[in-house]
């Protein structure tokens, strides 16, 4: 147990702080020995989409010598998720906790880190500021959009319609920014196709996803993609309509054998392989942890029947760029209202968080955010 | 390929009228024949998804997707059954009973149906009716699920035994007026009993059609709502089978709209699109009701319309 | 049965009691003694699902007792959700007197909580809280009680069936919240969470000293009270039950039932709207999609389980609430998933509703059935 520096220092921490902060009677410490790991979802453990993404890859955490991690599932982003995190702490003696919902951050997580300043919390996704949030809080991404701009390259050099569909779920900007790589890589190869977007309204509604991927083809898209909770019913729908499909948080290769091209995946194994390993090591997680292709953190799925021999070479580099970590956005950049976003001659680096911040469509984007 | 947006619009409305509206539709007969007994059952929501989850498993499970169907029908009748037995005692209010079993229904279906979100299980397989046309997206709207057929006989089924049939007279009767039913020897508790069951194995077939051909995937947002929307078909379709169907379509249709005005590029306020179908019932009902009169051809033992 | 009505009938003439005043104990007392069994036939009924899953029932009921009520803590966390949860049962409960049945009481909580945030939005850095807290609070009350006045409007006026006209209201609701939300009243505080302008700690509602739980909870107790009292010891309530038992009486008695219909909505919609007030100004600090996390529908359950009676809800809203904190700890402790809290509260909503076939059954309740 000596090598858990960090989980020995705040306990013993954390038993002081208890005895100012914790009500008068029963706290319990179910693991008072190692350390306590908690873990929150904001849908099932098993949507085959989100949160099965990270509870798979969560399971690299269970695997470090004497770490417990306790999971709840279904959390909804409101006080719930406040006394989902206090009860892990006060119940179950969790030292860190990692929230993996989008609406987790702010005002549920900032608020628990401050009451509990002996206790670390990491959000996926948020974007925790040094001079803004306290700093036992901080968070963890992953850069989807470049695995979407690959797979905007090779959507634009396999459709003929040139036509292409992107189904979302709401427009906020881990979304958007992933409607926009996905055009920026088909306008890159293909600068006269459009993108076609529609936003369902929420992260699970099947009906109206497979009604989206219909009225899509139906409208002359010969590709389709989406950012929703579970891409399922989209590539299957598409697959069943014999249009091409790109894939979205996992591999769904095998739902579409005829027209799948790629996909794009997180690789949020890696990134809680090094978290553990960290943690193995006694040590501290970063507050604000990055990273895209050149860190494995995120990958495409392996071409299907439905990309071109061309596309495949033109992914392939792209992936390669993105892995030696060259930027793939740069100006002039409008948004599809026609207002300069980006100015000509600015590069932007892969690592800005101009990327994250996302708040229009491209040129190119045919769709409004509301 | 058309470019017309009208025309895209059109077709997306016409082949969702059809893709769509087969779910409402078995749940809509179901509920109409069990308010024409004079119960409510507002339960059909948990129904529904509880059919979707068994007909998903039991096609997963035996590679049958047809005995998926009957699975979800009869787990279906089962939830009719209980709600028909529950509401029979005295003193118990049958709208009451129908949202805890909608609660529970759901609570069910997600409790087991965890581990048979990702497996794909064999769907059902659609009639090709593409021939009939040349134009390419009307070829593909009419791919039509044998289901949606079953459902326009089972539509047509109804509304003839009612009018012409003792079972529909001995039905009708019961809910129009339990007293006198009572007073021709008929068990009314039987009656309702029966036609609740016989609803609930309905709304199953329509849980069944929506995890195993449209959208064709089981998990837990699946319906969002879509068995209690359904029982508004009922009222503004005036308790009336063949009115279902019109009703049924014109909710598919509605559902499709958000999607298809998208896809042409019209997309602002699509919030308010997505709601169409909500929207589009609330201003049928507020038209088409009238406080002077009793609506005609509602029961008259149903609670809600007393 | 047969010896506990000997020995209350033994017990009955005892103490000086007179008749009427011992009736009306005994029909408290049959009040708390039926739904209590009941709470404890589903238990038992659930612990057979448990215990046909390999899942051991002690375990379940320890946790459940230990996550909702064991500790200070869990306590706590029962009763930050029980505060919104007797809100929205009152929204269900007064239209219930009227024999109306409202479940759409979660789109009166959204719109409430959205007007609340809306209305902050001009004042804030203008003025002093003292304006902007009433001014939220007001506007809450005002959006939820219009939303449901319109259900029972639409009732009256056009005899559209309120239970589904409410429900079909709670998605143009979450439409209208949604289209400002993610459009025109959009922050950009937060990228991946679309809501309006945070309205800033200064306004926000703080906690009851000691308890930890924000001030939503005294009000939500007060106002069951005042319910309580408007249901039992005014016209309004009077002439609502009667209207409730029997509208065509009410109407020959020359009640106006129309106003007593749209006035208890509007009432209804009022509590549901304060709900969305406190989970914006207590918890969020700003209105977002998070403000249709089902209390509206769990309130439904809450109602129903205390036979719609105002005095019954806190107590009700605490154990459901108790439910919801606990179901944590039994996922995480018996790797049992999420819904389970979810058919237990199914269970006991339909087994409670079973029991209200047994009021009047047991003679040892009833002393009118004696003489």
């Amino acid at each position: 147990m000596t090598k858990f520096t960090l989980s020995r220092r705040s306990l013993l921490k954390s038993a002081a702080a208890g005895l100012v902060t914790a009500p008068v009677f029963g706290i319990e410490r179910a693991a008072a020995a190692g350390l306590t790991i908690g873990i929150i979802y904001v849908g099932p453990r098993d949507d085959y989409g989100w949160n099965q993404a990270h509870a798979v890859a969560a399971k690299a955490l269970k695997l470090v010598p004497g770490v417990t991690v306790v999971e709840e599932e279904n959390v909804p982003e409101t006080i719930a998720v406040q006394k989902t995190m206090e009860s892990m702490i006060q119940l179950d003696g969790a030292k860190l906790i990692f929230a993996t919902s989008f609406g987790y951050f702010d005002p549920h997580m900032v608020e628990m880190a401050k009451k509990f300043p002996q206790v670390e919390f990491r959000h996926a996704i948020g974007l925790w500021q040094k001079d803004k949030h306290p700093s036992n809080a901080g968070s963890y991404y992953a850069y989807l959009h470049q695995a979407h701009y690959v797979d905007g390259i090779a959507a634009g050099l396999s459709t003929k319609t040139g036509k292409l569909g992107f189904i979302a779920a709401k427009p906020i900007s881990s979304v958007l920014s992933n409607i926009n790589a996905f055009a920026m890589g088909v306008r890159k190869v293909n600068p006269t196709a459009t993108v076609q977007v529609i936003f369902t309204g929420d992260w699970a509604l099947p009906v109206r996803e497979a009604e989206a991927a219909n009225a899509l083809a139906d409208s002359g898209c010969d590709v389709l993609t989406c950012h929703v909770d579970s891409p399922k019913v989209v590539v299957e729908t598409a697959e069943k309509r014999g249009v091409k499909s790109c894939g979205h948080n996992a591999s769904q290769a095998s739902l579409a054998p005829k027209g799948f091209i790629t996909g794009a995946e997180y690789k949020w194994e890696t990134v809680y392989k090094y978290f553990a390993d960290l943690l193995a090591k006694g040590q501290k997680l970063p507050n604000f942890e990055r990273g895209g292709y050149d860190k494995d953190y995120v990958q495409n799925t392996a071409f299907g029947a439905g990309a071109t021999e061309e596309a495949k070479k033109a992914a392939a580099a792209a992936i390669a760029d993105l892995k030696a970590n060259k930027p793939y956005v740069s100006g002039p950049l409008k948004d599809n209202k026609g207002v300069e976003v980006l100015a000509a001659g600015k590069v932007v680096d892969n690592y800005d968080v101009f990327l994250e911040t996302t708040n229009y469509l491209v040129e190119g984007v045919v769709g409004s955010m509301t | 390929m058309s470019d017309d947006p009208f025309f895209t619009v059109a077709v997306a409305m016409f082949a969702g009228a059809i893709r769509v509206s087969t779910p409402f539709l078995f749940v809509s007969l179901g509920e109409c024949l069990t308010e024409k007994s004079g119960r409510i059952n507002l339960g059909l929501e948990g129904t529904l998804v509880f059919g979707a989850m068994s007909a998903y498993a039991i096609s997963y499970l035996s590679g049958s997707p047809w005995l998926g169907v009957a699975a979800a029908g009869c787990s279906g009748a089962v939830f009719g059954a209980l709600h028909g037995f529950i509401c029979k005692l005295p003193k118990v209010n049958d709208i009451a009973i129908g949202i805890a079993l909608m609660l529970f229904g759901s609570g069910l279906a997600f409790f087991f149906g965890k581990s048979f979100i990702q497996p794909t299980a064999p769907r059902l397989s659609a009639i090709d009716f593409g021939f009939l046309t040349s134009n390419p997206q009307m070829k593909v709207a009419l791919q039509i699920n044998p289901l949606f057929f079953v459902g326009l006989v089972a539509a047509l089924a109804l509304w003839w035994a009612l009018r012409n049939t003792r079972f529909g007279l001995v039905v009708r009767m019961t809910g129009d007026s339990a007293a006198t039913a009572r007073a021709m020897g008929t068990s009314v508790d039987l009656v309702r009993f029966l036609a609740t069951t016989i609803g609930g194995f309905s709304a199953g077939i329509g849980g069944a059609f929506l995890s195993l051909y449209y959208p064709g995937s089981w998990n837990e947002g699946l319906s969002s709502g879509q068995g209690l929307m359904a029982v508004a078909l009922v009222i503004f379709s005036r308790w009336n089978p063949i009115a279902c169907v019109a009703a049924a379509l014109l909710f598919g249709a509605a559902g499709a709209l958000g999607p298809a005005l998208q896809s042409v590029g019209i997309s602002q306020g699509y919030h308010f699109f997505n709601a169409a179908p909500h929207i589009l019932t609330l201003a049928i009902m507020i038209a088409s009701t009238s406080p002077k009169r009793s609506l005609k051809g509602a029961p008259g033992e149903l609670s809600i319309t007393k | 049965m047969s010896e506990t009505t000997t020995s209350l009938e033994a017990g009955g003439g005892v103490g000086g009691l007179t008749v009427d005043r011992l009736a009306g104990l005994l029909r408290a007392a049959e009040a708390i003694v039926i739904p209590i069994g009941a709470v404890v036939v589903s238990a038992a009924i659930f612990s057979l699902f448990l215990l046909a899953l390999g899942k051991s029932p002690v375990t379940f009921f320890d946790l459940l007792w230990r996550g909702g009520y064991g500790s200070a803590f869990s306590w706590q966390n029962t009763l930050v959700r029980t505060a919104p949860l007797i809100f929205t049962a009152l929204c269900v409960a007064v239209p219930a007197r009227l024999g109306l049945v409202i479940i759409g009481g979660e789109g009166a909580l959204v719109l409430g909580g959205f007007a609340a945030a809306v209305v902050a939005l001009p004042l804030l850095g203008h003025a002093p809280p003292w304006v902007v807290m009433p001014a939220m609070f007001l506007a809450a009350m005002l959006a939820g009680s219009v939303w449901i006045a319109i259900v029972g409007a639409l009732r009256h006026h056009r005899g559209v069936n309120e239970t589904i006209a409410s429900l079909l209201m709670f998605y143009i609701a979450v439409a209208i919240l949604n289209f400002f939300v993610e459009g025109a009243l959009r922050s950009p505080v937060d990228p991946n969470k679309p809501s309006t302008t945070p309205i800033g700690p200064t306004n926000m509602v703080g906690e009851i000293p000691g308890l930890g739980v924000h001030w939503g909870l005294a009000f939500g107790v007060v106002l069951a009270i005042l319910c309580h009292v408007l249901m039992t010891r005014t016209t309004f309530g009077f002439a609502a039950r009667v209207a409730g038992g029997n509208v065509r009486a009410a109407r020959a008695q020359g009640l106006p039932v129309g106003r007593l219909i749209v006035i208890s909505c509007a009432l209804a919609g009022a509590s549901a709207g304060i709900a969305g007030y406190f989970e914006v100004a207590a918890i969020l600090g700003k209105a977002n999609a998070s403000l249709a996390a089902g209390y509206g529908f769990t309130g439904i359950l809450v109602s129903f389980l205390a036979r719609h009676n105002p005095l019954a809800i806190p107590p009700v809203a605490v154990l459901f609430g108790g439910l919801a904190a606990a179901g944590g700890l039994i996922q995480r402790r018996m790797g049992l998933p999420d819904a389970t809290v979810q058919v237990l509260q199914g269970l006991i909503f339909v087994v409670i509703l079973i029991s209200e076939t047994l009021y009047g059954r047991f003679a040892i309740f009833d002393r009118e059935a004696k003489r």
